[in-house]
């Protein structure tokens, strides 16, 4: 199918093809859209909404939300930019999220975006819930302190890996991610060449004795923001 | 094979070990056993062919339910705002005396349970409890001994029954203590009703003509949002699937709302009538009431009610004869979470998985119960519904104000001298309805429950309708007496208990507000705090993926605009620098104990 | 005209925010003609002296004397900015805060694996602070005007601020230096 779809990101017109998300679209424009939960290939959540635009003045997250003709969307202003400092703020309260010691930073999404949007320090106070370590298996752990519950390890390992070792227990603030076995991960059929592994956004879920391999200055996000990928792709 | 083991299978077997009645066959085993465990969790993910893990996320989704053993009783006081205003908290603590247990507790011997539960709409009769599905109601502390001693005798519930409710709660099939506090009868929903009459009307039309008259009715979802009932008929109808479904939405746990219970106790006819009309309009074969768990002791009487209409030809095969046209209906009960009452939420939940919202678009009037097109309608919008097919369109159109046609159910509840069910034509202002309900001299109203708005008497001149003071039926009144901050942080924290948890905004920010209100209340406030909240609460608003979370931070926004004053007369600014909210005799509190010794430094 | 005067202090920190601040290396000459240091483990002035332009504040409050001190920073100074990320949120030493604290005792003092304590004391002299109940970020405890996160804050991010306040600018990271590690 030719047909397009026109829409406008931030003043910018972009052809949009049927069946795409607004986060979809806007990607294949060169335009990035701030995302956590989201990951290509795999079925959008829509559990974070770091995406929130707002479409023809209406909040909608862009990751789930497929383009329609006439579009107006709005990607940038201060209204949008507020509510997404606000939710990645919320992220780091909720959590133990000690950058310092963690094997992911530098390569983190979450900690990326906080520098992306210029977050020095959040304005909620921390709630330094207590959360546990399962280190059980003999090759990954999972830290629930760095859980942001995005469903990534449980869609990646449901879909691509075709395991269900993932799986969400409880609600609300008690929500958190648990494993297909009566204890813990080591009683499942999880292994560490997973798929589920390698998309966590955070260092939620991690392989054993590999972490720290990359020197500070040469991890993903050390000298160019978040997203600049997706910016730049639009020079070509 | 152990006896759980077996157990357990034969329940599976029931429902054809369906991986979509997963909540049924939970409830059961939950029934049978006290909790779902471990063990039996694997059985059931064995069974019906899904991992555990699933399973296990289910059973600790929903309140009712639980992995750790329960009493063979468990008591559930209802613990919301108007049940704390009639004096709950006494009651709890005479139930905790007597067992010898704190709430959330079982008694030693494994008998008895001590919860609280969220409103069990009973908030005409509060302070209430359940008593495993028994309600017991108009508690005091003296009720709550006599409740615990006579369980102690004789555990079955039923027995705490002394005195039989109005209407059918005397029923066989009910008989409980609930009163239904019917004030006033209006013409639609509460009047008398002829079973079947507006059923053969509809079958004698085409299913396009009986859109086309709930659309000419302007009949609108009497749950809330006021979505035009006609047009989402017809797009169920024109959506593509092979089988279509008619879902009701009996899970009303709005804070403030019994108006459903009250309907399905008097005119449950009236209601699934409305959905037979409604699976014939849309062309669906299958209808299905999903019942809040709070209203199990309705269950048996409900599914009598449905056997008699399959033996008036009401419902099954070639329904009033109209061949060709199949219809059934069965109840699917709930088991706590009021997050439920949300359309997709309630359909995940039909579906037997947790009770989480659907991501939308698709909408279920696309792709909703089995990814079949789905129409999700409140019990009062079907009652609607056959009272147009019985009396017309223009009958019911007109009634009620411009953009609202019809009548409301209202409960009201709170400091009112009547308590109980009003339906009133929709127009009707705040300040008539608080008079019927003798509550003249109201300081603050939350209409619409926690979800809706605080107001005070500046706008008890606005109408009850769509466009002006939208309800699903709650109201809860409030007189000059009571904190209007005490009853938003009691409804934050019911937002932050029922949150699915899915999405972050609701699942964080809920839990930051509800600490910010508790700072404010403790005087502990800064006057900045009221613009952190106001930003909070838009960023939850704006940015939640249900409508659960778009309006919990409504307790906070509307009272910023309407009760300001409340919050500025506690907050102040402390000209040192100093966070009021850290208190340093407080935080050395656990080090004075440990060491026993004072601190030199608190004296400032 | 007089130099405005500069603070510093280590709450429940390691000094590593400290260690950066001398990081600046041949700057701290400019600095100096900028600027004179109050109360500081710098200059080991223990009392402030007079107002300060700006407070450096590395650490979080564990005990009554880091609220005292940083209650004394707070009246004392102009601008106070939270240096690192124990500052900021508590880090290492917040790790207690999901344990009670009498586990945190009886851990670090009678039960920890490597603990050898045949008295089974736990320190308890007067001139020990009282411990809080958790590790407070010091923005939950005084109000704080800037936050210069990092593990510590590199010295650039450090001169940064302080030349942008001494200017009479708000302090305005660019991406390079905002880091939480």
């Amino acid at each position: 199918m030719s047909e397009t779809i026109p829409i406008t990101i931030d003043g910018v017109e972009v052809q949009a093809k049927p069946g795409q998300t607004i986060l979809e679209a806007a990607d294949a424009a060169g335009i990035y859209i701030p995302r956590l939960c989201y990951q290509k290939d795999l079925v959008p959540f829509g559990a974070c909404r770091v995406c929130t635009v707002l479409v023809n003045g209406r909040p909608q997250p862009a990751c789930t939300q497929p383009v329609a003709p006439e579009m107006v969307i709005d990607n940038s202003s201060e209204k949008v930019q507020t509510y997404r400092r606000n939710i990645i703020e919320m992220l780091f309260v909720e959590g133990n999220h000690f950058c310092m010691f963690c094997e992911k930073s530098g390569n983190c999404e979450l900690q990326a975006l906080a520098y992306r949007f210029g977050i020095t320090a959040p304005k909620y106070p921390f709630l330094f819930p207590k959360r546990e370590v399962d280190a059980s298996h003999p090759d990954i752990f999972v830290d629930h302190n760095r859980c942001i519950l995005c469903a990534r390890c449980v869609r990646a390992s449901r879909d691509v890996d075709g395991k269900n070792v993932f799986g969400f227990v409880g609600r609300g603030p008690h929500k958190k991610v648990a494993v297909n076995a009566d204890a813990n991960l080591g009683g499942t059929d999880a292994a560490a060449t997973d798929k589920a592994l390698d998309i966590c956004p955070v260092g939620a879920l991690m392989r054993k004795r590999v972490g720290y391999a990359v020197p500070v200055g040469q991890r993903d996000y050390d000298t160019k923001p978040i997203g600049s990928d997706i910016e730049t792709s639009k020079a070509k | 094979m152990s006896g759980l083991e077996a157990e357990i299978k034969a329940i599976c077997k029931a429902v054809g070990n369906d991986r979509t009645r997963t909540m049924d066959i939970v409830r059961a085993v939950q029934d049978k056993h006290g909790c779902v465990s471990s063990e039996a969790i694997d059985v059931i993910a064995k069974q019906v062919g899904t991992p555990r893990v699933e399973v296990e996320g289910v059973v600790s989704f929903y309140s009712f339910l639980s992995e750790q053993p329960k009493g063979k009783v468990v008591i559930r006081l209802c613990h919301d705002i108007i049940d704390q205003m009639q004096g709950c908290d006494r009651v709890a603590q005479a139930f905790a005396e007597e067992l010898g247990i704190a709430f959330g507790e079982t008694t030693p011997d494994g008998m008895i349970s001590l919860e609280y539960a969220a409103c069990i709409g009973m908030s005409d009769q509060a302070p209430a409890a359940l008593v495993n599905d028994v309600v017991v109601t108009h508690l005091s502390s003296d009720a709550a001994r006599e409740i615990v001693r006579k369980l102690k005798a004789d555990p079955d519930p039923k027995r705490l029954v002394a005195s039989l409710g109005d209407g059918n709660n005397a029923h066989p099939k009910v008989q409980s203590m609930v009163m239904n506090n019917i004030r006033v009868r209006g013409p639609v929903v509460l009047a008398d009703f002829d079973s079947g009459e507006g059923l053969r009307k509809a079958v004698a039309m085409t299913p396009a003509e009986v859109i086309r008259d709930i659309k000419t009715a302007r009949l609108r979802g009497r749950g809330g949002a006021g979505f035009p009932t006609g047009l989402k008929w017809e797009f169920t109808r024109k959506a593509s699937g092979d089988q279509r479904y008619v879902l009701c939405n009996a899970d009303e746990g709005e804070p403030g709302t019994f108006k459903d219970r009250v309907i399905l106790t008097e005119h449950p006819d009236l209601m699934f009538e409305g959905m037979t009309i409604a699976g014939y309009a849309i062309g669906a074969e299958t209808g299905i009431v999903y019942l809040r768990g709070e209203y199990a002791y309705l269950r048996a009487f409900l599914e009598e009610v449905l056997e008699t209409r399959r033996k008036q030809g009401l419902l099954g095969r070639n329904v009033c004869r109209k061949e060709g046209f199949n219809f059934d209906i069965r109840i699917q009960m709930g088991a706590g979470a009021y997050v439920c009452g949300e359309e997709t939420a309630l359909i995940s939940s039909c579906e037997g998985k947790r009770g989480d919202p659907k991501n939308r678009p698709p909408f279920p009037a696309q792709k909703g119960y089995l990814d079949g097109p789905t129409v999700v309608n409140n019990v009062e919008t079907f009652c609607c519904v056959s009272r147009i097919l019985e009396k017309g369109p223009g009958w019911f159109a007109e009634s009620g104000s411009k953009g609202s046609a019809g009548t409301k159910l209202l409960s009201i509840a709170g400091d009112c001298r009547r308590p109980g069910v009003y339906e009133l034509p929709f127009g009707v202002t705040l300040r008539e309805v608080l008079d019927l309900a003798g509550a003249s001299d109201a300081a603050a109203v939350q209409v619409g429950g926690p979800s809706g708005q605080l107001v005070g008497p500046k706008d008890f001149d606005r109408m009850i309708c769509y466009d002006d003071l939208a309800t699903g039926g709650s109201i809860m009144v409030f007189g000059p007496e009571r904190n209007v901050l005490e009853v938003v942080r009691e409804f934050l924290e019911f937002f932050v208990d029922e949150s699915c948890g899915y999405c972050t905004p609701c699942r964080v920010g809920n839990v930051l507000m509800k600490e910010r209100v508790e700072q404010i209340i403790a005087g502990r406030g800064e006057p900045a705090d009221l613009d952190y909240l106001q930003e909070l609460a838009e960023t939850v608003k704006a940015c939640s993926r249900c409508g659960l979370g778009q309006t919990s931070p409504n307790p906070v926004l509307t009272t910023l605009k309407n009760f300001r004053p409340a919050y500025e007369a506690l907050v102040k600014q402390d000209k040192d620098g100093f966070r009021p909210t850290f208190v340093l005799s407080e935080a050395v509190g656990d080090a004075e104990a440990i060491s026993g010794r004072k601190s030199v430094h608190t004296h400032q | 005209m007089a130099k405005p005067k500069v603070a510093t202090t280590s709450l429940a920190g390691c000094f590593g925010c400290h260690m950066s601040i001398l990081d600046i290396d041949e700057r701290i000459l400019k600095l100096v003609e900028l600027v004179d240091f109050d109360k500081s483990p710098i200059n080991d002035i223990k009392k402030f002296t007079g107002r300060c332009a700006v407070g450096l504040i590395e650490g979080g409050c564990a005990n009554e004397e880091n609220v005292e001190v940083l209650r004394e920073f707070r009246k004392h100074c102009d601008v106070l900015i939270a240096v690192g990320e124990c500052a900021i949120m508590g880090d290492i030493p917040a790790m207690r805060n999901m344990v009670p604290l009498k586990e945190c005792l009886d851990e670090a003092y009678l039960n920890g694996p490597s603990v050898y304590n045949p008295s089974g004391q736990v320190p308890n002299d007067p001139e020990i602070p009282l411990l809080l109940n958790k590790v407070y970020p010091i923005n939950e405890v005084v109000k704080i005007d800037y936050f210069l996160p990092g593990c510590p804050p590199s010295a650039d991010t450090i001169w940064q601020a302080l030349t942008a306040l001494l200017g009479g600018k708000p302090v305005e990271l660019p991406y390079e230096l905002i880091k939480y590690d």
